[in-house]
């Protein structure tokens, strides 16, 4: 094992002191003077609408008020992997909440009463809130002109429906496999719509000035992809790429929410509305919640079959996402998934239907877990519910059919190198799998459960990841990284990469967050594919510099060049063991001779990822042929749980989670994403839950009525078990690990629900109160409540 | 209408001219710039916006500024008279933070905890925090960085290069 001085060490984070200090700047906090104005939106109150009128005379009378403007203005449609999405509204609406018209003021008080005076005549048409209305033969369209979209390749949209995309996966003969199995199992799983919940909001500050520049400050975990689009959805005012300008300073959070662009074209087009001013849009908490993007609701109807011996011989996979009003990304989080629901298993014969169904409730997009999460639930539901009826222990049942190296995954690529079967043996002994517990209180069950999980980074084949680096003259570095730091620790793996290769240590690297005129291209901070993408081109730039390094330490002091090596911030030579110059001597200033004059200069990196494998191209028909997906990020997690039979609520004594992350740069910050993610997941199963009334309004836009979890609402005890096998093409071996512990939350916990009082629960959340009536139901309850008072 | 207030921030006397309707957050960030406490929900909920009021935590998005004449407003910046205190520099070592946004508010009101109750229990500092919302980090690594500065800890985090 190669012995690292940095790398698979806790170093301290180099945003700590930063964000420690409350020096750490968000956009909200960036002050742009006095002449900043500042943008209100006009909503749309109804879910499905022609519009008729816009009246925003009253508006414009108002003092204070600079300019109204509507999507006459902006009459240009743009999006990430479709182009269906508008900056403002057009003819029609299609979620509540919808901006419709934009009132730019002096200040954000007149700029809100100013948006509540235009007057906005709708003629309304019916909502559709549902897959199944969604999917009627005679539904309504709400695309009508969806066959005209600019979109991907490897989407397939059915026009004049509701279906904007149709991932299809076939492998084998599912018909015959169903016929021939000794078992077949069918179910329907539902998960309900669900919101990232970064307590810092969205926001933008556009300025387009007079010589033709726009910049744009966002909260972002994509600046080069939302200086893109906004350069794309722009072009008719005649901005070039090079004219767009994205700042990103810290963001609070992103969780997907903060990936791609949302709100964010309103202040780059507002901007241009205003020339030579800068505005602001600063979105609140109930925007937040239903006019960014929202976790996708997902129908799964899942058919498994398995011989006696328990080896699995085929899966049927319909799902079903009701993924709102514009799917210009969510339409990728179900291909994503499509192509991965079979989960972590070897499976011979497939067929999986991954449709992606247009609502009128807000647009569905990227949320952590990327479409994993959602099908996860129903998938290891129905694996427990198979392990049972066929008497065999789930853990045993996993390992049995759990996927191996070379193994064929579902689209015909071979499974990348995984410690699966490891990550699957230390959650079990963590969690004391086969040990049964009984609680000392009759009220309360005890139950234990058991899931495996993956993930891919879901991107395009050609999503690229590059750095610049350049020394100082005291050898200390600034890197011109290409990802964004959202809180998981980007900066500092980043630092710990370039580290390890130049021998300068991590407190003598500084990076900054993007700034797209100065850092160069990144696709997004999304996947979990930064610490592998971006630590491949920040480990290349630094390799790049060390290189340039020797050729110059060659050249101009005529030493050995396949002798030199770095140590301890210095150049030194196998061969002379005597030979030992600083390099702070000589990275800037360049080495001098004996004549006055100097060779070398300034030393500057440059790295470059892009995964040249990658192919999204296959047959529409079956996904045959191609490599549409990296590598996969596996692993296992179990839990236990106790439940209070009385009152149906979930205590958590302990939870695991054992990833395979390739190598671990910095143990520590993966500890944090298992944390964190395991939270976050936990509260999607137990309370958190968006509630819509009949005509498609969001019921709870706010942290009083959708809850997420306080300091009160932990697990009592947090295992997290790090597995390394390698991934070759990772830096040091390393994969990414972000998303994938959040995903087996849901599953855990519900195959310990019924584990504990033998129910199954099939929709998301899984909340007391479900628990309880479900034990009403099959007339369990009663009998508890009898032993109670029997036991008093 | 504008009125003038007086009142102490981080230990220095400022006078300003608000309108009765400003709240404390606002005056704070867009008036003295004052830029830690944050803008998470603008309804109490979150706690990203918490700063201290004559020693007591508060939501300032729930003040008005009306109301602090005469009192002493204490945000983060208030704190660091003397550089990082040994709660901040336990929080840097736990890893207690990760995207950075709730932090200046979860770091008052874990001080205002040891300032009243130098050893509280678990339970006590799950309570005490519970006003903050945190998406990130799962809380653990808070809480046991309070742990550890109390004493209670189980010695981890120390480590750190």
């Amino acid at each position: 094992m190669t012995n690292y001085k940095y790398i698979g060490k806790s170093a301290a984070r180099v945003d700590g002191i930063a964000k420690i200090s409350g020096a750490a700047r968000f956009v909200d906090d960036l002050d742009f003077g006095p002449n900043l104005l500042f943008a209100a939106i006009v909503e749309s109150s109804v879910a499905h609408a022609i519009i008729e009128k816009i009246d925003a005379s009253e508006a414009e009378k108002m003092v204070g008020v600079v300019k109204v403007v509507t999507g006459k203005d902006f009459p240009y449609r743009f999006g990430l992997y479709m182009h269906d999405r508008y900056i403002l509204a057009q003819d029609r609406v299609r979620f509540v909440g919808e901006q419709v018209a934009a009132v730019i003021a002096r200040d954000p008080k007149t700029a809100k009463k100013a948006a509540k005076l235009v007057d906005v005549k709708y003629k309304e048409l019916s909502p559709i809130l549902n897959i199944e209305e969604a999917l009627k033969e005679k539904s309504v369209l709400i695309h009508p002109e969806l066959k005209d979209y600019t979109h991907v390749p490897w989407f397939f949209p059915k026009a004049n429906t509701n279906v904007a995309h149709l991932r299809k996966v076939r492998k084998g003969d599912t018909n015959k496999a169903f016929q021939e199995a000794d078992f077949v199992f069918e179910d329907t799983y539902t998960v309900p719509r669900y919101a990232h919940c970064a307590i810092e909001v969205h926001g933008a500050i556009g300025l387009f000035d007079h010589s033709g520049r726009l910049t744009v400050w966002t909260a972002s975990q994509s600046p080069h992809t939302q200086r893109h689009l906004f350069a794309e959805a722009l072009a008719p005012l005649g901005l070039s790429h090079k004219d767009v300008r994205v700042i990103t300073p810290y963001v609070g959070g992103g969780f997907g929410g903060k990936a791609g662009v949302s709100m964010e074209i309103l202040g780059a087009a507002l901007a241009t509305a205003v020339k030579g001013n800068p505005v602001k849009i600063l979105w609140s908490r109930a925007q937040e919640f239903y006019n960014t993007y929202q976790r996708q609701g997902l129908t799964a109807k899942i058919k498994l079959s398995c011989k006696k011996d328990g080896t699995i011989t085929a899966i049927q996979n319909n799902l079903f996402w009701d993924a709102g009003a514009y799917v210009e990304y969510g339409a990728n989080v179900v291909n994503a998934a499509g192509l991965s629901a079979t989960g972590p298993y070897r499976i011979p014969n497939i067929e999986i239907n991954s449709y992606c169904i247009y609502t009128n409730l807000p647009p569905g997009g990227p949320y952590r877990g990327f479409g994993y999460s959602e099908f996860l639930f129903g998938l290891e539901s129905q694996i427990n519910e198979a392990a049972k009826k066929i008497k065999m222990d789930p853990v045993e049942f996993r390992k049995k059919n759990a996927i191996r190296s070379g193994d064929k995954l579902s689209y015909g690529a071979s499974m990348n190198q995984s410690g699966l079967a490891e990550a699957i043996e230390k959650a079990a002994e963590a969690i004391e799998w086969g040990k049964d517990e009984k609680s000392n209180d009759p009220q309360k069950a005890i139950g234990k459960g058991f899931s495996l999980f993956w993930k891919a980074p879901a991107m395009p084949p050609n999503a690229s990841s590059t750095a610049f680096l350049k020394f100082n003259e005291d050898a200390s570095l600034n890197i011109l990284v290409s990802g964004m730091e959202i809180g998981q620790g980007y900066q500092t793996v980043m630092a710990q990469i370039a580290a390890e290769v130049l021998t300068v240590p991590p407190e003598k690297i500084r990076i900054e967050n993007p700034d797209t005129d100065r850092n160069p291209y990144e696709w997004q901070t999304v996947a979990s594919h930064v610490t592998w993408g971006c630590g491949n081109a920040v480990k290349r730039a630094a390799e790049d510099a060390r290189e340039q390094i020797f050729d110059l330490i060659e050249r101009a002091l005529d030493k050995d060049r396949d002798s030199l090596f770095l140590k301890d911030e210095m150049v030194m030579s196998k061969k002379e063991p005597g030979f030992k110059l600083p390099l702070k001597n000589f990275v800037i200033a360049g080495i001098g001779k004996d004549d006055g004059t100097f060779r070398g200069g300034p030393i500057v990196g440059r790295g470059m990822f892009m995964p040249e494998f990658a192919s999204a191209l296959s047959d529409p028909e079956t996904s045959q042929g191609g490599k549409p997906n990296v590598h996969y990020t596996v692993g296992a997690s179990a839990i236990k749980i106790e439940i209070d039979k009385e009152t149906g609520k979930i205590k958590i004594p302990k939870v695991v989670l054992a990833v395979d992350v390739g190598k671990a740069l910095n143990p520590d910050l993966i500890k944090g994403q298992v944390t964190g993610g395991l939270l976050q997941g936990i509260a999607t199963v137990l309370y958190e839950d968006m509630r819509f009334d009949e005509k498609g309004k969001l019921l709870n836009p706010n942290f009083a009525d959708y809850k997420i979890p306080t300091a009160m609402d932990i697990p009592d005890e947090i295992v997290s078990i790090l597995v390394e096998v390698p991934q070759p093409d990772g830096p040091f071996g390393a994969r990414g690990v972000g998303e994938h512990t959040m995903i087996p939350a849901a599953p855990i916990i519900a195959n310990a629900v019924e584990d504990a009082l033998g129910i199954r629960i099939k929709s998301m959340p899984i909340t007391a109160e479900k628990i309880v009536l479900e034990l009403k139901k099959q007339g369990l309850f009663e009998q508890t409540k009898e032993e109670y008072i029997d036991n008093k | 209408m504008k009125k003038k207030i007086t009142f102490l921030l981080n230990s220095e006397t400022r006078s300003i001219e608000v309108e009765s309707g400003d709240i404390l957050l606002d005056v704070l960030r867009d008036k003295l710039g004052i830029k830690t406490p944050k803008i998470g929900c603008d309804m109490g909920d979150c706690g990203s916006c918490t700063v201290m009021l004559d020693g007591k935590t508060v939501k300032s998005c729930l003040v008005l500024a009306l109301e602090v004449e005469g009192q002493e407003v204490t945000t983060l910046e208030g704190l660091m008279k003397d550089g990082m205190t040994p709660l901040q520099q336990t929080f840097h070592d736990f890893n207690s933070f990760q995207c950075g946004f709730c932090t200046p508010g979860m770091v008052l009101s874990a001080t205002e905890l040891i300032n009243k109750n130098p050893k509280p229990n678990r339970k006590e500092i799950q309570e005490a925090l519970s006003g903050n919302l945190c998406r990130c980090t799962g809380y653990i690594p808070i809480i046991e960085a309070v742990e550890d500065l109390i004493g209670k800890g189980k010695g981890e985090g120390k480590e750190k290069g």
